[in-house]
């Protein structure tokens, strides 16, 4: 791997940029791997780059159907925080924020980590309450959210509307001022380079067709369209397509996989300082650094695979964002898409061992995945490795559901996040 | 934005329905003779189709009744409406019932 630094800058400019290696192999598939990651987004990439760089296991490969990031690592509206209620959540997303700060440089790749701020939006007395308390129970977690009036909110985020009537007045924001934004793409690139770097295969346009298990039940290795690869473990960070991948190896999971949208904006210069989120309405907002507004959307009300939404879904989130920044109602947008979430039915995620001896799962990740990247690799390749959960990981199991001890952000949101 | 042909009223904009989740799972007979597993199983785990997939909507700004819903979670496309009650209608669209065979779907 050629490192980037600012002399390897200066003598590849003199070459006018032509000399500049691919920044990872594109290898033929090995009859066998210790470990084949089945999934080839940000958590399947980021868990491979921790399995050699960690814990010591370089005999791997990421197995992705489409290309690497293409799914939703290149679909998410880029979103950055900790501040979760429960001390479960909290201490996962944190232990990844944590991990954030460091990642460009340990990654040697610019992944553009912006803590530019957080500001979620209260509207009604609902709000107000459950963020109050949020922001408690994160001060007890050593996690920074602070409670900011609509006057303070509005010197934060000078572009928002907080007087007169409007059908979502702001009545106050919670702030967590080392949230931010990250490039998405990078994030999938750099890990990439890095675990391959390391020894990791990234095995692309290889679709999972099959998991083959042994009589004693445990698995063998998958069957691809590249043909087999016997695998000693498998793991699945599948995303949307989870539940298909799992019931080749006979898994039925309490997941549901809907569309989620999110479009850009034609670029303006920078106009917008912060990533502002109303989980009442559906709306998230940043800028970019190349200056287009990102917008996030609910999910639609269907489960679908069909990695596309309705128009009123993302016209309800359009209004709101022009009642609340009022400055934004001559923008034009550029594009909208849409990725599959797989949700749980308490909206926290599952990584953890699964029944089936040799098979891992990290899924669930629902609509706020991204912010856990760093995390969810390094702990779901713990688990991997030792067969066992990190502390943190432990407790979001598939046999919660079962047990009744579920982590529901769900019900502290009232909303999906 | 999908077209659903409501059994009652005809095809309607999906704005004037809402979703209600798979279709099929019928309440448990006895639920105190159930342990945890099977609790479990009917809450929460769902078959998450690829392909053909059975669902309930309601049409809450019309008739306001339930029904059942085939579509294909690929495409969207709707293959089927019918009514509570009756038994989902065979698809025929080919390549339908093998994807969801193979997504081990529960009809």
């Amino acid at each position: 791997m050629r490192r980037f630094s600012a002399i390897s800058l200066f003598r590849e400019a003199l070459g006018g940029h032509e000399k500049w290696p691919r920044q990872w192999r594109s290898p033929e598939p090995k009859p066998a791997y210790d470990v084949v990651i089945v999934g080839g987004g940000g958590h399947g990439l980021a868990t491979a780059f921790y399995l050699a760089e960690r814990y010591g296991i370089t005999d791997v490969a990421v197995v992705e159907k489409g290309w690497i990031g293409g799914g939703n690592t290149g679909r998410n509206t880029t979103i950055i925080r900790s501040n979760y209620l429960f001390d479960e959540s909290a201490r996962f997303y944190e232990h990844a924020l944590k991990l954030w700060e460091g990642l460009s440089q340990q990654l040697n790749y610019n992944v553009m980590y912006s803590p530019r701020g957080v500001l979620m939006l209260a509207h009604n007395i609902h709000d107000v309450q459950s963020f109050k308390r949020h922001v408690h129970a994160n001060r007890l977690n050593g996690i920074d959210n602070e409670w900011l009036s609509p006057q303070e909110c509005k010197e934060f985020c000078p572009p928002l509307n907080v007087g007169g009537a409007m059908r979502y007045p702001i009545l106050g924001g919670a702030l967590q001022r080392r949230g931010g934004t990250a490039r998405h793409d990078a994030v999938a690139w750099g890990y990439a380079r890095a675990a391959d770097a390391r020894g990791v295969d990234i095995l692309e346009n290889c679709e999972v067709l099959g998991i083959r298990r042994a009589i004693s039940g445990r698995v063998e290795g998958v069957e691809t369209s590249r043909g087999f690869i016997r695998a000693g473990k498998i793991g699945v960070v599948a995303a949307g397509n989870t539940s298909v991948v799992m019931n080749m190896a006979g898994v039925r999971l309490p997941l549901e996989s809907f569309p989620l949208q999110a479009l850009v904006s034609e670029p303006v210069k920078p106009a917008f300082p912060c990533v502002v989120m109303s989980n009442t309405i559906h709306a998230y907002i940043s800028q970019s650094d190349k200056g287009e507004m990102v917008i996030g959307a609910g999910t639609d009300a269907y489960t679908s695979y069909s990695q596309r939404g309705a128009l009123h879904i993302a016209s309800h989130t359009l209004d709101a964002i022009c009642e609340l920044v009022p400055m934004f109602r001559r923008l034009r947008m550029l594009r909208n898409w849409g990725g599959i979430v797989d949700v749980t039915p308490d909206r926290s995620p599952i990584v953890a061992k699964t029944p089936v001896p040799g098979l891992y799962l990290n899924c669930g990740w629902g609509t706020g995945g991204f912010k856990a990247t760093p995390g969810s690799g390094d702990l779901f390749a713990w688990t991997i490795a030792k067969d066992d959960p990190h502390p943190i990981n432990a407790p979001f199991t598939i046999e919660r559901f079962r047990d009744g001890v579920m982590i529901d952000e769900a019900a502290a949101a009232a909303v999906a996040h | 934005m999908l077209l659903i042909k409501c059994p009652f009223c005809g095809p309607r904009p999906e704005l004037e329905f809402s979703y209600g989740g798979q279709a099929h799972i019928a309440r448990p007979k006895d639920p105190a003779s159930l342990d945890d597993e099977a609790w479990a199983e009917y809450l929460y785990i769902r078959s998450n189709s690829k392909g053909l997939h059975a669902e309930r909507w309601r049409h809450i700004h019309g008739c306001a009744r339930f029904f059942n819903v085939q579509r294909n979670t690929v495409s969207d496309a709707i293959v089927s409406t019918y009514k509570i009650g009756e038994e989902p209608p065979k698809p025929v669209e080919p390549g339908l019932e093998e994807r969801s065979s193979r997504s081990g779907a529960a009809l």
